[in-house]
């Protein structure tokens, strides 16, 4: 840089430059002054003001990359949603029992198969059109055309036909198994009888659209039009879209065409699109949010040490496990694989690495889930894990070929991975390398089986063994291990489905779940908690298992003048 | 002056067409595609999707009808947020991020020259060594210290400025303008100490002196007129970088800039997305270089006579 180079001005030739001096300091210090007074104005936060005013101001994760039922695929777009539209079913939000939605009423023939709707008379869409058993047909028509690129077009698939029809099979609507029997009754017909079909109702993959909106800006199959945008959007839900604003805000304020418009408390929510964990929490500490979706896995500790009512922790219907790429030489032989699962001490793991409360996987199926509690013989047990590799021909870990852990960049993951390296280094003495990936090219790899051993995390979509136990059929998109059971296939795809009782289908589920975790082409590591941030003032916040919430049940209350001002 | 730009402007054509096909090619190279996910996603729905992004077509053919569209101000579709184009979503990012790009250059500014111009009047005395080491701490601090440590201050412990938003309540603009434009003030303190140095030693200034003009007149006239040319010529790159690397500080702050478009883009593929940025973005860098270079042409009567030799 130049100035050292450049010649000193002496004192001699430096003249007086006092004027400057105090004139700058004096017009700095008045400027600062403004600017601090004129910032701290206003001096009350969000929450309160929302308190006041019925806003609930919600932290979102990430900006909506569609608020299209059909399209959308992600948490953040799944909240919004929910707040818009509804299904005909709803759950209670504290137990996922089915709720009426649009819906008032059903009927299931005792063969399980057909269910027949009776829709409330007084549904609306939220500009004032009335809402009908029509509106279902179509719209399901519409989530099954295979152009519009529906990601969730497998929750239709328990319906008659309807997967035949989305594959081309059939071609005629008609033949798929639903029905308007007239404006308000709706029959569906399913190939065979889904316990949890009713659950289905109430994801937004299944909500109904409004179709003279949707015609109006483009074709019924074409992606990315513009319905969903703010002053076009057109929903059945308790809230209606008032305010999309990228990157900035996503407001909704009270439907009032909706059927149960009276029982809404709230009078909007303002969805915010914040990425970063950290910025979220600060926001929520400085009263800005009164909920938050995320909370930095390091807070969490402070957060449980200080009882902080805001912090709420609940069990949440996922798995963290690792895939074990069965094609790999090395990891052929199910004695290699068993060896491994049984020396992750998953205590420790739970307890010392994530500190979140999260509960050690023993099984795929989170325990619990619709009454399923799956037997398991996986336990942690080094020596007899030694046994098995000994048998294998690793007596030791002699021998064993080093292998890799494939995860998506994230220290979360890396600290889980370090800590499973050496435990597996310290118990079977093999040697584990890490690798991380950035997400797209570890999708990538884990897809194309090109790994060996891979982390992995499955949220369930409904609450059912099905929706975890499906994920390792011979050719289930999902299963990436290389793994098949013609067996394990018959018996998810065939006699669970058949099974007379509820009881009966459990059964059949824990055998099919025993053979996965005998052969263990994938390791289970923990349950999953949801990690939510709530101001105490938010009322009727329940906490489920699909971490679901229920604004039309929420409402505003502060207990003191004051909270929501500091957590 | 002006065939100057025009000359610059003509030479831009061949640096954007190659800015577009380099990142073209990158991006169609990366591993992963726009709608790989965790969950599977079905033969048909792949194909479906491609067919509508036109990805189904041979890659050529694809870059022709790209840069088809691009000649006519069209980024095409964004592939993450349906229904939205790059177009719109650029827009919606730039008034933000340009307003923070603004404030953090006026923070600069001031901040930067008037300490630099401090300094060079009392050169190798605390006066000089005071705002000096707090420049080389202001470069070496990255804004992500920054940012937090500002906001746990003010926002947190003081309550006196909201930690996070743009616009949305008064003051939360004073923290993230501080936090991304220090490092720049400190850049630009040490530029104008040295350039000031060495123009309060030329000949001119002595003169100026020995006339008796009064010292406002000669630091504020004759010797900051010469002294920030460097400043100036830094201000075009600079401006450019804030527009354009207010990622880090848009995040720690929620700002609903282009930033985080950019950076979001690029881990979801989004292929028009990425490829719209990097043409904006490289297009602001050449007009704000070209801005830069024609004020200084404008500031300095040598540079300027050797444009006009030029052109």
């Amino acid at each position: 840089m130049s100035y050292s180079s450049a010649p000193k001005i002496t004192k001699a030739n430096s003249a007086d430059y006092s004027f400057l001096r105090a004139n700058s300091v004096k017009a700095v210090a008045t400027l600062l002054l403004l600017t601090v007074l004129s910032s701290c104005g206003g001096g009350e936060n969000n929450v309160s003001a929302g308190n006041r005013s019925g806003i609930l101001h919600w932290g979102n994760g990430t900006e909506p990359q569609s608020l299209d039922p059909h399209i959308a695929t992600g948490v953040p777009e799944h909240k919004i949603i929910v707040a818009l539209m509804e299904g005909l079913v709803l759950k209670d939000s504290k137990t996922l029992e089915p709720r009426p939605g649009v819906a008032t009423s059903w009927d299931i023939s005792e063969d399980g198969r057909v269910y027949t709707f009776y829709l409330r008379e007084n549904a609306r869409w939220s500009n004032g059109d009335p809402h009908n058993a029509h509106d279902y047909v179509w719209s399901w028509w519409r989530a099954l055309q295979p152009a519009l690129g529906n990601l969730y077009a497998y929750m239709y698939f328990p319906i008659a036909n309807a997967k035949e029809y989305y594959e081309g099979e059939i071609t005629d609507f008609e033949e798929v198994g639903v029905k308007a029997l007239d404006d308000h009754t709706l029959r569906v017909t399913l190939n065979n009888p889904t316990p949890y079909f009713l659950q289905l109702l109430d994801h937004y993959s299944l909500f109904p659209v409004h179709r003279a909106t949707i015609e109006k800006f483009g074709d019924a199959d074409q992606r990315g039009t513009r319905w969903t945008y703010e002053g076009n959007l057109v929903g059945n839900g308790a809230f209606q879209l008032s305010e999309w604003k990228i990157n900035r805000r996503v407001v909704v304020e009270r439907n009032p065409h909706y059927w149960d418009a009276g029982s809404v408390k709230l009078n909007k929510i303002i969805f915010y699109p914040i990425e970063n964990a950290v910025t979220v929490e600060r926001m929520f500490r400085a009263g800005q949010l009164h909920y938050s979706g995320t909370v930095p896995a390091d807070k969490i500790a402070a957060y449980m040490e200080r009882k902080d009512p805001a912090l709420h922790i609940a069990p949440y219907l996922g798995v963290y496990f690792y895939r074990i790429n069965t094609r790999v030489p090395q990891l052929q032989d199910k004695r290699v694989r068993r060896a491994l699962g049984m020396t992750i001490d998953r205590d420790k793991i739970s307890q010392r690495i994530l500190k979140g409360g999260q509960i050690p996987a023993y099984t795929i199926t989170p325990p619990g889930t619709m009454g399923y509690y799956p037997k398991s013989d996986l336990a942690f047990n080094p020596e007899a894990a030694r046994r098995l590799l000994a048998e294998a021909g690793y007596p030791n870990g002699e021998g064993f070929p080093a292998t890799e852990i494939l995860y998506n960049t994230s220290e979360g993951h890396r600290k889980i991975a370090v800590a499973i390296q050496q435990m597996w280094k310290k118990h079977l003495n093999i040697d584990v390398k890490l690798l991380n990936q950035e997400w797209k090219v570890y999708l990538n790899s884990i897809t194309g089986l090109d790994y060996e051993i891979g982390r992995a995390g499955w949220i369930g979509d409904y609450v059912d063994p099905n929706n975890f136990l499906d994920m390792f059929l011979c050719n289930g998109g999902n299963n990436r291990t290389g793994w098949c059971n013609p067996e394990y296939d018959q018996l998810i795809l065939k006699a669970a489905p058949e099974a007379k009782t509820h009881t009966e289908r459990l059964e059949i589920f824990n055998r099919a779940e025993t053979m996965l975790l005998d052969d263990m082409p994938v390791i289970p590591v923990y349950i999953y908690t949801s990690n939510n941030l709530v101001n105490p003032s938010v009322k009727n916040f329940n906490d489920n298992i699909l971490n679901q919430p229920s604004f039309k049940e929420m409402y505003l209350k502060a207990d003191q003048a004051d909270s929501g001002a500091k957590n | 002056m002006w065939r100057f730009a025009l000359n610059r402007l003509l030479q831009a054509v061949p640096v954007l067409i190659i800015v577009i096909s380099a990142t073209f090619m990158l991006v169609h190279s990366a591993p992963g595609g726009p709608f790989s996910a965790d969950k599977a996603v079905p033969p048909e729905v792949i194909k479906a999707l491609e067919a509508q992004y036109n990805l189904d077509q041979p890659l050529w053919k694809q870059y022709i009808s790209y840069l088809g569209d691009v000649v006519q101000g069209d980024f095409g579709p964004s592939f993450k947020y349906s229904g939205r184009t790059v177009n719109e979503l650029i827009a919606a990012g730039i008034p933000a991020t340009a307003e923070l790009a603004l404030y953090a250059m006026m923070v600069a500014l001031i901040i930067g020259v008037s300490a630099g111009v401090a300094a060079a009047m009392r050169p190798n005395t605390m006066r000089d060594y005071v705002p000096m080491s707090a420049a080389m701490l202001g470069i070496c601090m990255p804004s992500f210290l920054l940012g937090p440590l500002l906001v746990l201050i003010f926002g947190i412990y003081l309550e006196w400025l909201p930690v996070s938003g743009w616009g949305d309540m008064p003051g939360d603009k004073i923290m993230p303008s501080i936090t991304l434009g220090t490092g720049y003030a400190a850049y630009i303190a040490r530029l104008s100490r040295g350039s000031m140095l060495e123009v309060l030693s030329q000949d001119y200034i002595r003169t100026a002196r020995a006339k008796g003009l009064s010292e406002p007149v000669i630091i504020f006239k004759h010797a900051m007129r010469g002294g920030l040319i460097p400043v100036v010529a830094f201000l075009g790159p600079a401006f450019a970088g804030l527009l354009g690397g207010s990622f880090v500080v848009e995040t720690i702050f929620q700002i609903p800039g282009l930033g985080r478009f950019y950076v979001q883009a690029a881990f979801n593929r989004d292929y028009t997305m990425i490829l719209g940025m990097t043409i904006f973005f490289a297009a602001l860098i050449i007009l704000f270089n070209l801005l830069s270079d024609m004020l200084a042409i404008w500031l300095d009567p040598k540079l300027r006579q050797q444009a006009r030799g030029n052109n």
